[in-house]
């Protein structure tokens, strides 16, 4: 799960991480009630949305009066703000974080990640801050900074001396970065987070240290022992299709192409995808329906694909481990009349009564193309989407 | 031959008195596999069919000589689950939970690395010697005996499609195991690929990986050091999406990293044979192994 800056700015300040003052508006008068409080210019108006590249994207200014912190705003506010992580129609910014501007010396950057490969706790830091850690690894990987810690041990005072030290940090200064590095860890762990980022970490004029951003993601299977932090998802930003399918426990992505595919598991249902890529069409979706998918999980799935309107063809592609033919059958059957859709569905099935289920969908009398192996499935869907893309 | 289970494999299931746990334990009994025991604390006395519940692991293996533990506890418990029967001295545990947090399995692989045991998963169908022993979720019947292939996947119903295809071009497999969809999982391609080659009985291998983290490319690295037997490799999620999670928890592409196509090339000049025809890979599988 994804949260908006300000939100992780709040648990920053649970855990004692200096960031600077500010507050979020919804609107330009709660923007400038903000600055007031504040009470000294320039001031930051920054929106809130989960994607990155709000900088580039024109999405944070700086305002150097009362007038422009109330122009900015109504600028941003209701405007899609266009980043290289929101596709090209944007994401319409609802809320902006109004924040005090520092006089900043330095830029540092500060995260920690569960690393797959070391099976640890990664802290990575470099002296170079500010872009994203993808350019710094490119530009710089020499200042990048690595510490694992094994979490049955926890976080060691020696941990925090090299990332530190690695910093190249005045002694004044490493004292306040290591209390921020220790503060941060515990969040991390506290929270079950799947990253917590501080980019850029500024060294202010005034030898402090502040995050001037701040980037939380949690680990979702974490979730059901963090209730408290449930309130900070924001359904705005999440595309209604997806959570709409999540609702049903199906796993929904919507990926732009025109054939829909609904597949039980996750590796067979990329692989799916990538058929229908391969023998020369494009995939509408990612839609696993999961090894225990029952016949109202179809029908579901199915209605989700169709809210699609680019969809052209349907290719079910189940390999019945636990899942009953049958039931799956019967399953798209209903989803199917219900729907009331033109729209050709092949459906290649393996496992468990595959003959039962065949003959429920042949004598069915609706719009079904039985595959009898992968392949036969991948070429009837393609054949389908020529046909249709000849004819309008 | 056969890797980490056959016919001297004395099965225990944790959570068998739960719905999963209760049906796929039934399913593993029909395939022939030697299920000695049940675990469910509070239930213990009990008895599922034929087989003795007890409420603690150590209490079901000093009772029956279990071997191997095959978890079905849910994602909040199961962390317990499987630290319960390491500390118990049990050889194998295969941890089909889908759902475990990933601090829980980051703290479980820095434990049991100074134990005996191994853990394969979790989120995984399991393993499978064909003809032997069956521990896992997997359908039984599409597994053909007597090798010579070993395969090895990320996946689950990936792995069965795979499987089908092998058996149906009269290839039969020495042992099938799921190493599971998680960003950390017990035990990894490489444990598996080191297993195969010595395993007499294999004569060739699958691989099959997907998008997220660089566990094929360490694989490949392997591989091209220390196997000498063929391997041929699938990999998921050419059309997957940057930045979006496909399902597994672990099948992400961060940034650039963990993408399908550097995997595959990896892969490739690492001397594996790649298929990208899903649809072909039992008769370029027949073809080369």
């Amino acid at each position: 799960m994804k949260i908006h800056e300000y939100q992780a700015k709040e648990l920053f300040e649970k855990y004692t991480i200096p960031i600077p003052d500010g507050g979020i508006a919804f609107n330009s008068v709660e923007a400038q009630k903000i600055a007031g409080d504040i009470g000294d210019f320039p001031i930051l108006i920054k929106s809130q949305i989960h994607a990155g590249g709000r900088g580039k994207g024109g999405g944070i200014k700086l305002a150097n009066s009362f007038d422009e912190v109330a122009s900015i705003t109504e600028s941003i506010i209701g405007s899609p703000l266009i980043t290289h992580q929101t596709g090209p129609e944007g994401k319409i910014v609802k809320k902006v974080l109004v924040e005090k501007a520092l006089k900043i010396e330095k830029e540092l950057y500060l995260s920690i990640i569960p690393d797959r490969t070391t099976e640890k706790i990664a802290i990575i830091a470099s002296e170079a801050g500010g872009m994203d850690i993808e350019e710094l690894a490119s530009i710089t990987p020499e200042k990048i900074i690595k510490v694992y810690i094994n979490p049955l041990l926890g976080i060691q005072p020696y941990h925090c001396r090299q990332a530190a030290f690695g910093l190249q940090l005045s002694p004044n200064l490493a004292k306040k970065f290591i209390t921020i590095l220790i503060n941060l860890y515990r969040l991390f762990m506290d929270y079950d987070c799947a990253l917590a980022e501080i980019n850029p970490l500024a060294i202010t004029a005034d030898e402090n240290i502040v995050a001037l951003d701040a980037k939380v993601n949690f680990d979702d299977n974490a979730l059901f022992r963090h209730k408290d932090i449930l309130k900070y998802r924001d359904l705005d930003e999440e595309d209604p299709i997806e959570i709409e399918a999540s609702k049903f426990n199906l796993n929904y992505i919507k990926l732009g192409g025109n054939v829909g595919n609904m597949v039980n598991g996750a590796g067979l249902a990329m692989a799916t995808m990538d058929l229908i890529k391969l023998y020369g069409a494009e995939p509408a979706n990612f839609l696993d329906v999961g090894g225990a998918a029952n016949a109202e999980m179809v029908e579901n799935g199915f209605r989700i694909i169709l809210e699609d309107n680019k969809v052209k063809a349907i290719l079910i592609n189940i390999f019945g481990g636990i899942l009953r033919c049958d039931m799956l059958a019967k399953g798209v059957v209903q989803a199917a009349s219900k729907a009331g859709t033109k729209i050709p569905v092949v459906v290649r099935m393996e496992g468990t009564n595959v003959e039962e289920g065949r003959r429920i969908l042949s004598e069915s009398g609706l719009n079904f193309i039985v595959a009898n192996d992968l392949k036969e499935a991948a070429q009837k869907v393609v054949r389908i989407i020529n046909i249709h893309e000849h004819i309008c | 031959m056969s890797i980490f289970v056959d016919n001297n494999t004395r099965l225990l299931v944790q959570g068998i008195t739960g719905k999963e746990g209760r049906f796929h334990t039934q399913k593993c009994i029909e395939y022939g596999t030697n299920v000695v025991a049940g675990v469910t604390p509070g239930k213990g006395g009990q008895k599922m069919g034929n087989v003795p519940v007890f409420n603690t692991v150590k209490e079901a293996m000093k009772n029956t000589g279990a071997n191997c533990s095959m978890i079905f506890v849910p994602p909040a418990f199961a962390a317990d689950a499987i630290l319960e029967a390491v500390e118990s001295g049990i050889d194998l545990i295969v941890a089909i939970t889908e759902g475990i947090p990933v601090m829980d399995m980051i703290k479980i692989k820095n434990y049991i690395k100074n134990t005996k045991s191994r853990l394969i998963g979790p989120n995984c169908p399991g393993i499978i010697t064909p003809g032997q022993c069956k521990v896992g979720i997997m359908p039984g019947h599409i597994h053909k005996t007597g090798g010579p292939i070993g395969v090895v996947s990320r996946s689950g119903t990936l792995t069965y499609e795979v499987v089908n295809q092998l058996s149906l071009h009269g290839l039969g497999q020495t042992t099938c195991i799921g190493i599971g969809g998680d960003p950390i999982n017990g035990t990894s391609f490489i444990d598996c690929l080191e297993a195969f080659e010595k395993d007499s009985d294999t004569e060739g291998i699958v691989m099959v990986g997907e998008i997220g983290g660089s566990a094929e490319e360490e694989a490949a690295e392997f591989i091209k050091k220390h196997v000498t037997k063929k391997v041929v490799g699938f990999i998921a999620g050419l059309t997957a999406p940057p930045g979006r999670r496909m399902g597994h928890a672990g099948a992400i592409i961060s940034g650039s990293s963990g993408t399908a196509r550097t995997k595959i090339t990896a892969m490739k000049e690492s001397g594996i044979y790649v298929c990208e025809d899903l649809g072909s890979f039992g008769e370029m599988c027949a073809d080369l192994l």
